[in-house]
């Protein structure tokens, strides 16, 4: 059996994941060792989740770990004021 | 360390969450699309954890919780600014049509050494905040946190098969927008005969 390029675009990311039931995978991997705009689609797809993955691309505000441990401070010694408070009533 | 935590060394709690901080706050991002709400939301979202850690019951990983609870934060804070239709933000649009990707016949590798260049960095960002909320944060969980189908459906409360369906729809527009553009930072090399 042969497919088109049009379904096998549907597999590519079923593809990149193995996620493909063998039979399908099988299908795909043969279209695309004769077809370069399927290999060309799957290649490109592969390289932006490796680009999107990388740390670099988002990543936190300049100092929001400091903001964000300062409240939690601030929480976590409120918390315990009141727990003592608590205790002495 | 949640166990810890509860019987009173509450201070170890800046040591659990610490793990998680990015994964929060592009969660939040991915609703807000603002980063000082985002910010907001985030801490707002690591707070709350904190006081409900008791109710914490290990069904699911604890960053599957946070995410969890950032996302309700986000989608109330939304609802009171009266910004969005909280429906909007989980529709599946046309899930049923196919989008085709961009047509190349070849492609060369973009290296992540790519990534010291900001315009490179901001296409990637662009690309991704321009993706459908329900996209967005699939991208933002499965690709670039590298969370599991499984962990993924479980913090977004859908299906594994829905998550399928969806990334393969937010690879596929992120190809298409993204695949012409960094093909054009990377022009093919010009070889002279001397």
């Amino acid at each position: 059996m042969v497919i088109e390029c049009r379904h096998v675009w549907e597999y590519i990311s079923g593809f990149l994941d193995d996620s493909l039931p063998l039979e399908t995978k099988e299908l795909v991997q043969k279209h695309l060792e004769h077809c370069e705009i399927c290999s060309a689609i799957l290649d490109s797809t592969r390289n932006i989740l490796v680009l999107t993955a990388d740390d670099r691309v988002f990543e936190l505000p300049v100092g929001f770990s400091e903001r964000l441990h300062a409240r939690l401070d601030r929480e976590i010694s409120g918390g315990l004021q009141e727990r003592e408070e608590d205790l002495t009533k | 360390m949640i166990a810890t935590i509860l019987a009173g060394e509450v201070e170890l709690y800046h040591e659990l969450i610490r793990p998680y901080e990015r994964t929060v706050y592009s969660m939040a991002l991915s609703l807000m699309k603002n980063e000082a709400d985002a910010e907001d939301v985030a801490q707002e979202a690591f707070l709350k954890g904190l006081r409900k850690l008791r109710d914490f019951q290990g069904h699911s990983k604890f960053s599957t919780w946070l995410i969890s609870i950032t996302l309700n934060e986000a989608r109330g804070r939304l609802r009171h600014q009266g910004v969005l239709r909280i429906d909007s933000l989980d529709d599946p649009g046309d899930e049923e049509n196919p989008v085709s990707p961009a047509l190349l016949r070849d492609w060369r590798e973009v290296p992540s050494e790519a990534l010291e260049r900001k315009e490179v960095r901001e296409m990637l960002q662009a690309a991704i905040g321009n993706l459908a909320p329900i996209y967005r944060q699939i991208v933002l969980l499965r690709d670039v946190q590298e969370m599991s189908i499984e962990e993924t459906a479980q913090a977004l409360t859908i299906s594994a098969a829905s998550v399928k369906v969806r990334l393969h729809r937010a690879r596929m527009m992120l190809q298409q927008q993204l695949a012409p553009q960094l093909k054009s930072l990377n022009p093919r090399r010009r070889w002279f005969p001397w």
